[in-house]
């Protein structure tokens, strides 16, 4: 079966991203991008998936501006099979994802597409679950462990008082949680090999998908400052501030 | 036009965070009802009925509500949709799960995790991990939107005495079935609705020393237990213990970081706490940036003395 991993290209998590002056957004120029690394974890446990003969093929997805080839290009180096991009430079919310995500599962017809649960750019946590939505899909969100048989998947999720095990009948959505697995490193001749894969490179206009964007942002402003506060000399000195100046005890 | 708003719960209570989605409600303006789906529910919907504030619940009973799925939730959610300005529920794993489902279904976007209501198409809310506030206006007919409950003061949860309608549930999708859930046991408050937490890092060495160190502290002050993602990674405590942009956001009133370094994406889930105290041995840790009270030393010494003078 083949497997559809959407990747996202994003601010690399180790940037401190800082907010432009003119409140339009965040600073992206001349920024260290990587692959979101939830989607680090989609691409691995879709590999992991392969290695146990379940699946026979992974393509990784992207969408966005032409340098998202070279984060299709990280995931066809940690063994993704071919890719695609759907190329625009529009802003495209997540929405518009899910639609165009939707066309190519219809051309390509995978049994599970397997999404990081959030982008650390937006922090949505949308695409999967509306992707569920459009193709009238089962959907297992936030796995830490995910277990494929005959036409079924038994997925552990994380939730808010600790795990849930469910049962969902493929074709389906998993959405990939931080303790899912450790993504593996692309190794240098398996990026060279990666340049050789396949790439195709489609539009929203060729999927015949309307990216047009529901939410306007306004302004992007810098959060509240935190003053620092002080040291206190010992537990002494601790326990009175929490008493007699902030009063919390 | 009135605005829907989706209650977590067990059949019996709600869940924390309901009451914050309330106070999202009120701010946006409108009569508000509250959604309880479940099985044998009756006694979530009498809580629900007490809310202040709340005009109507609506009660959808049937054996396929009763693990909050999304394929059976959505469906019941976009039917009565039509009656209603605003769609909002809590931004916990619940309602994370139902209500990106609900927005595709009816082509709309989702508003996620928002912290303010500027107007009832406008709202404030956070993105790359708290390190940028976004004002975003939605162009949508029906507004669909998670709610951060640390940016919104709960409304009481008693008080209220709303009117309670039993709506008709629709077909189970069968398309998933719950096969076990192991929630963690514990006496203590829940990590998202307390307020007091004491939270531990790798600093804390392995998890019989977190327990040995932190327990008595959290019995002593009647505190949740938190963790940093490396505690969680490190294996120390189990994964909903983590605070973090990608764990649970907290905002108590008091917050103690024990061992915990101060990582963006801790930050991101505990900084809006209105007191917080950093113990680390490292004077230089980013923790003691945001830290009103900072103690610099051996937290196997400042920890065990700290909860035997209080």
């Amino acid at each position: 079966m083949k497997i559809l991993v959407p990747v996202k290209r994003v601010v690399d998590y180790n940037v401190k991203v800082r907010v432009k002056a003119d409140q339009s957004g965040v600073e992206l120029t001349n920024i260290k991008m990587s692959m979101n690394p939830f989607d680090e974890i989609s691409i691995e446990e879709a590999i992991k998936l392969r290695e146990a003969g379940v699946a026979t093929e992974i393509i990784a997805v992207s969408i966005g501006v032409t340098q998202c080839q070279e984060t299709l290009r990280t995931a066809l180096a940690m063994g993704a099979d071919r890719a695609i991009l759907v190329e625009t430079v529009a802003d495209v919310q997540p929405l518009a994802v899910a639609k165009l995500l939707k066309a190519i599962c219809e051309k390509e017809s995978p049994q599970l597409v397997i999404l990081g649960k959030q982008a650390i750019d937006d922090d949505s946590n949308q695409t999967g679950q509306m992707l569920a939505a459009l193709l009238d899909w089962p959907q297992a969100t936030f796995a830490s462990k995910v277990t494929v048989t005959s036409g079924m998947a038994e997925v552990m999720r994380e939730i808010d008082g600790g795990m849930e095990t469910i049962e969902i009948k493929l074709p389906a959505i998993i959405t990939t949680d931080l303790r899912l697995n450790t993504p593996r490193y692309a190794t240098l001749p398996n990026i060279m090999k990666a340049k050789k894969k396949p790439l195709d490179v489609m539009t929203p206009e060729t999927l015949g998908v309307d990216v047009t964007p529901r939410l306007k942002t306004l302004k992007v402003v810098e959060p509240p400052k935190r003053k620092g506060g002080v040291i206190v000399t010992d537990v002494a000195a601790l326990i009175d501030k929490l008493k007699n100046e902030a009063k919390v005890i | 036009m009135a605005i829907l708003v989706l209650a977590e719960h067990d059949n019996q209570q709600l869940k924390p965070g309901v009451t914050n989605a309330v106070a999202a409600a009120q701010k946006i303006g409108g009569e508000i009802h509250l959604l309880v789906a479940g099985s044998a529910c009756s006694g979530a919907a009498s809580a629900a009925a007490q809310v202040a504030g709340v005009a109507k619940i609506l009660v959808a009973d049937a054996p396929h509500y009763a693990g909050g799925s999304p394929e059976n939730l959505a469906p019941l959610l976009v039917g009565i949709a039509k009656n209603y300005s605003h769609l909002l529920a809590s931004a916990s794993a619940y309602g994370k799960n139902v209500m990106p489902r609900v927005a595709a279904l009816l082509d709309v976007a989702q508003i996620s995790e928002i912290i303010s209501v500027e107007s009832p198409d406008t709202f404030v809310r956070p993105i790359y991990a708290g390190n940028a506030f976004a004002t975003v206006q939605s162009t949508d007919a029906i507004k669909v939107i998670t709610v951060r409950a640390t940016g919104f003061d709960a409304v009481a949860a008693t008080g209220g005495a709303a009117a309670i309608e039993n709506i008709a549930v629709a077909a189970d999708s069968g398309q998933s079935k719950i096969l076990k859930q192991e929630l963690t046991k514990s006496d203590r408050p829940e990590l998202v609705a307390a307020k007091r937490i004491v939270s531990g890092g790798r600093g804390m060495g392995d998890g019989d020393k977190y327990r040995q160190v932190l327990e008595p502290l959290a019995d002593k002050l009647g505190a949740a237990l938190g963790a940093s993602r490396a505690a969680v990674d490190a294996g120390f405590v189990p994964n909903d213990y983590q605070v973090g942009q990608t764990g649970k956001i907290v905002a108590p009133e008091l917050y103690i970081a024990v061992g915990i370094s101060g990582a963006i994406q801790h930050l991101a889930g505990m900084k809006d706490s209105k007191v917080i105290v950093a113990i680390n041995k490292d004077p230089e840790a980013p923790i003691f940036q945001v830290a009103d009270y900072g103690l610099v030393g051996d937290l196997f010494t400042l920890v065990p003395e700290l909860t035997a003078a209080l």
